[in-house]
């Protein structure tokens, strides 16, 4: 069981407030993602939930229990730090069986569970090794590691996969995700990577300055973004958002188009530009339009290896149907 | 690149170090040569560096008269008791000040440093008549306090500087295990400190080892260590240099070879493959 409930949290630090008051409930078993740029206070809420900083005032509850005045090391949470945070003087299996030894378990307990954790996780041969010895992917698992054997009602992630290059990064995020699918344990995860976001989350949580700007799955935030913070943040490359005459006609303030519905035409499209710089991906052609009057620049996704090349003129048609309209306040209008 | 060095340039860097080794380490040679000369070759005019009957005369006559095992034992007593106590109170000062630091935490540590600064005369009579007061003259135990408290200032501050080292992280981690504060410090902290709690201690051992001017004022015979020794030597009737020399030599011999088999210790930083 892992329901976490915050219930009009706030956080400040001195006089200034990170967090304005803020409720969210992440579901028992949900892996939730929170995240935003930098400084948007995620970072921030995901250690309020574990205990490492206290709340300003609300509540947090979890599995129904109230946990605002609960040490870190009672509310049945395991976390694994962005640094890794592992103890650099105990060998891999010392490291693991640490929470155990904290939790006063028996000798052999300890033995089966540290063995049971390793073999999941591929760590058996570096049981002995001081974490010193071990690559970076393979210091993530020890952490997971530690955290998996105490068998929390929910794990935090606080941005684990930021220091491992993106290969391994590919890697790690599946594996993560496998481990959620076997374990149905709650995760939160904390990322500024709205890849790591979209391929992980059943819930994602999109935070600017400490304000839930939307919650919900992946393709609820991709489909119809509530505002226009949202709309530029989740897909990549961003939405291209356009005001002026172009979004009037639409009756809006803003509208946005993903690069990926813009098509590319030979001839006689709603939309033309120059374009500036092709990207040549293989399987996608990025192209970033200048000219086009309506924006700075606008990206568009073709698919396939598309022919064009810097300076070339170019034709676009927005498909209709994939247009997000936003009014004076950035908000949806549907 | 790396830094062109020129051989020249080696050879007179290297020239200046010495001189300024052999310089700093003259005082200590002259010392521990004198204490084998005679007390008429000890004040000899020129200076007498090889050429002399070298005699443990000195050291036999120190023997003799004196009791050195007694100071010994009372310096390493002062000395190891005020370390381990200065520790016990240093550890979780600096612990609270490295990483839960408040708007005044910098204020303490310089507010700490500052009673460094005091002439320690200055305090000499009030810390007498508590000694008066509490029977305390004359006993391992009350130096062992004053020489903690002389040297708290210190050991704090190399404290705090070592864990300002120690990602929090780490610690944090801990404490979501399921550390209480006790195993956060004592299975966490502590052991990832070693090499700086090391030195710490090494150092702290060698300032209160030192340390003369407390306890020459605050002891008299029960409690005496090595420097009140050697201080016994140093009559102002009469010369004796050769003796004084032979003692002072034995005082510094246990600090000095201490100080030899843990210099790797005194110097090794904290150098550990934990993060990133």
């Amino acid at each position: 069981m892992g329901q976490i409930e915050l219930k009009q949290v706030t956080k400040s630090f001195g006089t200034t407030q990170v967090i304005p008051p803020l409720d969210l409930i992440i579901q028992d078993g949900e892996f939730t993602v929170f995240v935003g740029p930098s400084g948007c206070g995620k970072s921030t809420l995901l250690r309020l939930i574990a205990g490492l900083e206290d709340i300003t005032t609300g509540h947090i509850e979890i599995d129904g229990k109230g946990a605002t005045d609960v040490v870190p090391a009672k509310r049945g949470l395991a976390m694994v730090f962005q640094s890794y945070a592992l103890y650099p003087h105990m060998s891999v299996r010392k490291n693991i069986a640490f929470p155990l030894r904290m939790a006063k378990l028996d000798k052999a307990e300890i033995t089966k569970r540290v063995e049971g954790a390793a073999s999941v996780l591929n760590l058996t041969d570096y049981l002995d090794r001081r974490p010193g010895q071990l690559s970076g992917g393979q210091r993530q698992r020890v952490a997971i590691g530690r955290a998996i054997v105490r068998e929390p009602a929910a794990f935090l992630f606080d941005e684990p996969l930021s220091n491992l290059d993106a290969a391994l990064r590919v890697g790690m995020r599946l594996e993560i995700s496998e481990l959620h699918k076997r374990l149905e344990t709650t995760m939160v995860y904390v990322t500024h990577d709205q890849v790591e976001a979209m391929t992980m989350a059943d819930k994602i949580v999109v935070l600017n300055a400490g304000v839930i700007e939307q919650e919900g799955t992946p393709l609820e935030l991709y489909r119809s973004p509530r505002n226009t913070f949202v709309a530029g943040f989740i897909g990549s490359p961003k939405m291209n958002l356009i005001t002026g005459p172009e979004a009037e006609k639409q009756n809006a303030h803003t509208i946005g188009v993903r690069p990926e519905h813009i098509d590319v035409v030979e001839s006689g499209g709603q939309w033309q530009g120059t374009v500036g710089v092709a990207e040549h991906l293989g399987s996608d052609t990025f192209f970033h339009i200048h000219n086009t009057g309506l924006a700075e620049m606008l990206t568009v996704r073709a698919i396939g290896d598309v022919s064009l090349r810097h300076g070339d003129a170019i034709h676009l048609n927005p498909r209709a149907d994939e247009i997000h309209r936003f009014d004076a306040q950035g908000l949806r209008i549907s | 690149m790396a830094r062109n060095v020129t051989t020249q340039r080696k050879i007179i860097t290297t020239a200046a170090a010495w001189t300024i080794g052999l310089i700093i380490f003259f005082p200590i040679y002259w010392t521990i040569l004198t204490s084998f000369k005679t007390e008429a070759q000890a004040i000899n005019d020129p200076p007498l560096f090889f050429a002399f009957n070298w005699t443990l005369e000195n050291y036999a006559i120190v023997q003799e008269r004196s009791d050195y095992m007694k100071f010994l034992w009372n310096s390493v007593v002062i000395a190891g008791g005020s370390t381990i106590l200065g520790t016990l109170i240093a550890i979780p000062a600096a612990w609270s000040m490295a990483f839960v630091p408040s708007v005044r935490t910098k204020d303490i540590l310089l507010w700490m440093l500052s009673t460094k600064m005091l002439p320690a005369v200055g305090v000499l009579y009030p810390i007498s008549l508590v000694f008066v007061q509490f029977n305390l003259l004359d006993t391992r135990g009350g130096l062992m306090v004053v020489l903690m408290l002389i040297n708290l200032p210190i050991i704090v501050w190399m404290l705090y500087s070592y864990f300002k080292e120690i990602p929090g992280e780490i610690l944090e981690a801990a404490r979501m295990d399921g550390a209480t504060l006790k195993e956060e410090i004592l299975y966490v902290l502590t052991p990832m400190a070693i090499p700086g709690i090391a030195s710490t201690l090494l150092l702290n051992f060698i300032l209160a080892w030192n340390e003369a001017f407390w306890t020459l004022n605050l002891t008299a015979t029960n409690a005496a260590p090595l420097t009140a020794f050697i201080a016994s030597y140093s009559s102002p009737e009469g010369l004796f240099f050769a003796k004084l020399s032979a003692a002072s030599t034995m005082a510094i011999a246990p600090i000095l070879i201490l100080g030899w088999l843990s210099q790797k210790q005194l110097v090794r930083g904290l150098t550990f493959g934990a993060v990133k």
